[in-house]
């Protein structure tokens, strides 16, 4: 009696967590080829976790309601091995074997592209989290959405930010002098061409404009410039690699330009390894667990982040990286999308997504006729005294922009 | 062409620069001697083109970076504890791998060693993942600071590369004395010069084999303990010491070690000034386009030599 009664407890408290009602069910399968090794391997795991972890939300608020049925998303995942050729081959795979009429992006804009002429030519609805190359959004694809910013946004915010603050500099914004240094690979050349073209419409002059070779981590060749031309606003871009040469060799060579920007500093984790060298410096991030957007699934962006680090206790310690928080993002907006089709065809959910207008966690999400998402700006956070604070835009910012940069005492 | 120009006019404007990057480029330039140096003993006593020159280094970073984070080591005494753990790594890989194709031509030799180079790649990358990894030098205990500025500030000296340029100093007058006065270092240089008669001479070839690519490996893990200090690494950045090793070498000759000391401190010069004038992606370039340069050199030298002959 005993027994029945403790099963009938835990069934009960089962029920109202939602995991009865999603435990009835139907799969809806959705496939993704993923980086779990090679290069790309730990953001590839970023976005693995990101995508099981909003499926897990969506199963405990009660799966996705399509017509009177409900449906719970279950991913078919294959390892691309960081390899664009093997991603194509697995995309493939994953549609003429695997029979998905949905799939989920892939890790970086690389493997996006590889993929992307494969599901465009089945005609699959691919939702992507990670690839923010504008040259996705180019090709005249109808089935590839992304929930990101893409990369010619990434610092463009610094240029204006430097606009607004030129006048604390007791110059005019002709006058300011932007130097820009990134890898030569399609995504930071992206980032350049953002920066040039905003820079220039500022009036701007760019006084040095080079390519960091991609396997080599050194550009203490291009600071030993910077320090005889004396640029205003620094621009780096390089992945992690990039970011960590430049705040370690910005240390060492005491680079004291009034405004320094660079990408991947989260993912170089430049604060744990180069410390008080790494104050002052501003880095671009598609998303911030202090900004103030929210939705009714997830909750505030710090509510995301807080029962992604309860779901998945590696992160425990430290920021849990935006990769992660745009692919809950990507499966949120498959489950909005099939609710207001209400039918599994995927032309009609297509349709839907299209169509999306949803606010979430991670911002605005309102896809171009390209299919990028054009209703969340970039952030621009400030490294104050080894923490990343919000200071751009300044309508989402919490902190004040420290400006001109101090030089950290050694 | 205008940058160019602009580029040189500041080498002009500002002479101290020239002495900033000249500086620069030795201190570079001496890190990958060091990751040279070994494949020039390893080339010219055993004649295995080694591909995974690189990966040793990048192990020997691993190595020093992984003590570090897990139990506190002070980078320094990682490159120490690089070089034992590395030196075990070297003799493993050539019990294994090595020993095997050592006799055979030198096709099966570079497939094997480049085998090696791929496993140990994805080996580091499912151990240590695929985050680029560096260790700040902390040398304010020993009342020094970690960049030493002079000349306003255009020439900067950071304590890691400084240290790197003693160790490579040190390490080559090392085996360079080693090579001369100890009885292994002997063995070694006959093995080089004739292994088949140093085998009927009494000399172990086996052991002197195991042993140079051990310590190969060791000084490679050596060099990746301190360029994990000054630069950053990652499981597959092994391949850009690997091809500076080789143009270093080639350049300086086999077997020539203070040739390759002197091939790795001008190849680090002229990379510098390459990237100021012509910009930092064409930094390799530099270093490829010598190599041609010297094998040109190399070759007109050696057709002056055989007409003489005749």
């Amino acid at each position: 009696m005993k027994l029945k009664t403790i099963a009938l407890a835990v069934s009960a408290m089962m029920a109202s967590a939602g995991y009865a009602a999603a435990a009835d069910c139907e799969p809806l399968n959705i496939g993704a080829a993923i980086s779990l090794t090679g290069k790309y391997a730990t953001n590839g795991v970023h976005t693995q976790n990101g995508y099981e972890f909003a499926i897990k939300k969506i199963d405990e608020a009660g799966g996705v309601k399509i017509g009177d049925k409900c449906y719970n998303f279950k991913i078919t995942y294959y390892d691309d091995e960081s390899k664009g050729d093997r991603a194509a081959t697995l995309a493939e795979r994953l549609i003429n074997q695997d029979g998905m009429q949905y799939m989920l992006g892939p890790y970086s804009s690389g493997m996006t592209k590889a993929i992307a002429p494969v599901t465009e030519k089945y005609q699959i609805p691919m939702i992507e989290a990670e690839g923010a190359s504008r040259s996705l959004f180019n090709k005249g694809y109808k089935y590839l959405f992304a929930v990101l910013s893409t990369s010619e946004q990434y610092l463009a915010s610094a240029v204006t930010l430097m606009a607004e603050k030129a006048g604390e500099l007791g110059k005019d914004v002709k006058d300011i002098k932007v130097a820009i240094a990134v890898e030569n690979d399609p995504f930071s050349l992206d980032i350049r061409a953002g920066v040039l073209e905003d820079a220039e419409r500022a009036g701007m002059q760019v006084v040095i404009d080079e390519k960091l070779p991609r396997d080599l981590s050194d550009m203490s060749a291009i600071l030993t410039k910077v320090k005889l031309v004396k640029p205003d606003l620094l621009i780096v871009s390089g992945h992690s690699k990039g970011a960590a040469t430049a705040v370690r060799q910005i240390g060492e060579q005491q680079i004291d330009t009034p405004m320094i920007a660079l990408t991947h500093c989260e993912a170089a984790d430049v604060v744990g390894n180069f410390g008080a060298a790494a104050n002052g410096i501003l880095c671009s991030t598609q998303w911030a667990e202090t900004l103030s957007y929210e939705d009714p699934l997830f909750g505030t962006a710090a509510n995301w982040e807080q029962e992604f680090k309860e779901t998945y206790p590696e992160y425990k310690d430290k920021t849990v990286p935006y990769q992660s928080a745009q692919a809950s993002a990507a499966v949120y907006v498959f489950k909005d999308a099939f609710e207001r089709a209400g039918t599994l065809d995927k032309e009609k959910v297509r349709e839907a997504i299209a169509q999306t207008d949803m606010k979430t966690f991670y911002g605005d999400i309102r896809f171009s006729e390209a299919g990028n998402n054009i209703a969340k700006p970039m952030v621009l956070r400030q490294i104050q005294d080894g923490k990343y604070n919000v200071v751009a835009p300044s309508e989402f910012a919490s902190h004040k922009v420290d400006f001109p940069r101090r030089l950290p005492t050694n | 062409m205008d940058q160019i120009a602009s580029n040189i006019g500041l080498l002009i404007d500002f002479p101290i620069v020239n002495a900033a990057i000249i500086i620069e480029g030795l201190m570079i330039g001496a890190l990958f001697a060091l990751a040279a140096y070994g494949l020039a003993l390893v080339w010219g006593v055993m004649n295995v083109k080694n591909l995974a020159q690189g990966d040793f280094v990048i192990g020997g970073g691993y190595v020093a970076w992984y003590l570090n984070k897990s139990f506190g080591l002070h980078p320094l005494l990682g490159v120490v504890v690089a070089f034992i753990v590395m030196w075990g790594i070297g003799w493993v890989a050539y019990k294994l791998v090595i020993s095997r194709v050592i006799e055979r031509d030198l096709f099966t030799s570079l497939l094997a060693t480049f085998g090696l180079a791929i496993m140990m790649a994805q080996i580091m990358n499912l151990l240590f993942g695929s985050d680029t990894q560096s260790l700040e030098l902390d040398v304010s205990f020993l009342g020094l600071p970690n960049t030493f500025s002079f000349a306003g500030g255009i020439i900067n000296l950071p304590a890691a590369k400084i240290i790197g340029v003693l160790m490579a100093a040190g390490l080559a007058t090392a085996v360079i004395l080693f090579m001369k006065n100890s009885r292994m270092g002997q063995a070694i240089r006959a093995t080089a010069q004739d292994a088949r008669a140093a085998r009927v001479l009494g000399i172990d070839t086996e052991k002197v084999y195991s042993f140079t690519f051990s310590l190969n490996a060791a000084i490679c893990g050596a060099a990746g303990a301190i360029i994990v200090m000054v630069w950053v690494i990652q499981p597959f950045y092994g391949i850009t010491y690997s091809v500076r090793a080789f143009v270093i070498v080639t350049a300086a000759g086999l077997g020539n070690l203070p040739g390759v000391i002197a091939a790795g401190l001008g190849i680090g010069a002229a990379e510098q000034y390459g990237a100021h004038i012509f910009g930092i992606q064409y930094q390799q370039g530099i270093a490829v386009i010598l190599l041609l340069l010297v094998l040109l050199y190399r070759l007109l030298q050696q057709r002056r030599k055989r007409q003489v002959l005749q």
